[in-house]
């Protein structure tokens, strides 16, 4: 995180916008004490991608409990201590050698923030909206993820309530290793779809 | 509505400008922006569907040109004036320059809700068609699926429909189905091995 905000005669237009706001409502007494340092400490450090990678790597190390997840993600990730916002209706799909799925907000920026934190700006950005649900075959593999031909490409659009988690394949050679080491072997790209591990 | 928003399929967008490991937030302003959408968004008791149109009012250069984050302070500043926590005037004074907030309304409100659908009307494996319909105000159904088969994957149980909570205090709850489509069917250019999966309320579905 940058120090710039400290500094007001190099305020950009956007963040004098956002000092504006944030002056009036103080005023107003509706910004709490300490709330917009929660908020960005909860983000930094305790919602995000590990969240996940956890679930992935339970889900790999132990079949029922992968059993589980794909039946009643919500339920499945509770077990691990995460849920909330944009959290209360999971659904958890499962990568194969034949099949990959991927997932996209095509209306705005949904994205299962218990697990995989807030988006990534590219998320959010119009031409990953615009382009994954036309072509995502191309789009993938333009991102690096080069599927072989005969893979079956399932593109989630996350336009209700509903908010997916995409398990990845485990990779080859991982046989031995321990739940946490699994789980560092798990990218925030690969559950969101646009990477294999 | 037909909003800048709406941008599955779409074509002419280059790139997807991609990082493997980006920061929740590049900038300090961010996070405050997502502070202050959060307090906002309590403060007027806006509903995900009021907030959500909020950001799909802004206008369409504006919302191609500004990161998301400034979309949420947009949505947050445009709600705050509207349920009349500030001025827009204050805001441009305090900022030193324009501010620009989203533009209006296009539907009027909504005075009832209407009747809840408890039951689903379609199971897994039903096929079904999207309604062809454009709607003034909020919507999540997206605009490449309208008037489109595909075939019902799951029944999500019943949620409150965006449609009305972004334009009343009512509340009307509907079963959600996540209905997949064949890229063939969604695109002259579909690419093949493709489906897409879109949740839909049961009042988008003929």
């Amino acid at each position: 995180m940058s120090e710039e905000g400290h500094h007001p005669a190099a305020l950009s237009p956007v963040e004098q916008r956002v000092a504006a706001l944030e002056a009036l409502l103080t005023e107003r007494g509706l910004v709490p004490e300490g709330f917009i340092e929660e908020i960005t400490r909860r983000y930094e450090s305790e919602i995000g991608p590990m969240n996940g990678a956890k679930v992935v790597a339970r889900a790999w190390a132990d079949p029922e409990y992968k059993q589980r997840l794909l039946a009643e993600g919500t339920a499945a990730i509770a077990e691990l201590g995460f849920g909330g916002e944009e959290g209360e209706h999971m659904v958890v799909v499962e990568n194969t050698a034949a099949v990959h799925n991927v997932v996209v907000c095509t209306l705005c920026s949904c994205y299962p923030w218990p697990v995989l934190g807030l988006p990534p700006a590219w998320y959010k950005d119009p031409p990953y909206r615009a382009r994954m649900v036309r072509e995502p075959r191309a789009l993938l593999a333009e991102m690096g993820c080069q599927l072989p031909g005969d893979v079956e490409i399932r593109v989630w659009d996350s336009s209700a309530e509903v908010r997916y988690l995409v398990l990845p394949q485990r990779p080859p050679g991982t046989e031995r290793m321990t739940e946490a080491e699994l789980a560092g072997l798990v990218t925030r790209d690969s559950m969101i779809g646009v990477a294999r591990l | 509505m037909d909003g800048i928003h709406d941008l599955g399929g779409r074509q002419g967008f280059g790139a997807v400008t991609h990082s493997p490991a980006e920061p929740a937030f590049h900038h300090h302003w961010e996070a405050v922006a997502r502070a202050l959408m959060m307090i906002v968004t309590d403060a007027v008791e806006a509903s995900g569907g009021e907030f959500r149109h909020s950001i799909e009012r802004m206008e369409p250069g504006h919302y191609l040109t500004s990161s998301y984050y400034e979309h949420w302070l947009t949505a947050a500043a445009t709600l705050a004036v509207e349920h009349g926590l500030v001025t827009h005037t204050e805001l441009e004074a305090r900022a030193g320059g324009r501010f620009p907030l989203s533009g209006p309304l296009l539907a009027p409100p909504v005075a009832d809700g209407g009747a809840d659908v408890g039951e689903p009307r379609f199971r897994a494996g039903d096929r079904v068609r999207v309604r062809e319909w454009h709607s003034p105000g909020h919507t999540r159904c997206p605009g490449y699926v309208r008037g489109k088969a595909g075939t019902v994957v799951r029944v999500d149980g019943t949620h409150s429909v965006p449609d009305i909570e972004a334009h009343s205090t009512g509340r009307r709850y509907e079963p959600t189905y996540s209905v997949r489509f064949d890229a063939t069917d969604l695109w002259r250019d579909g690419q093949y091995g493709v489906c897409v999966h879109v949740d839909l309320w049961d009042s988008y579905l003929e």
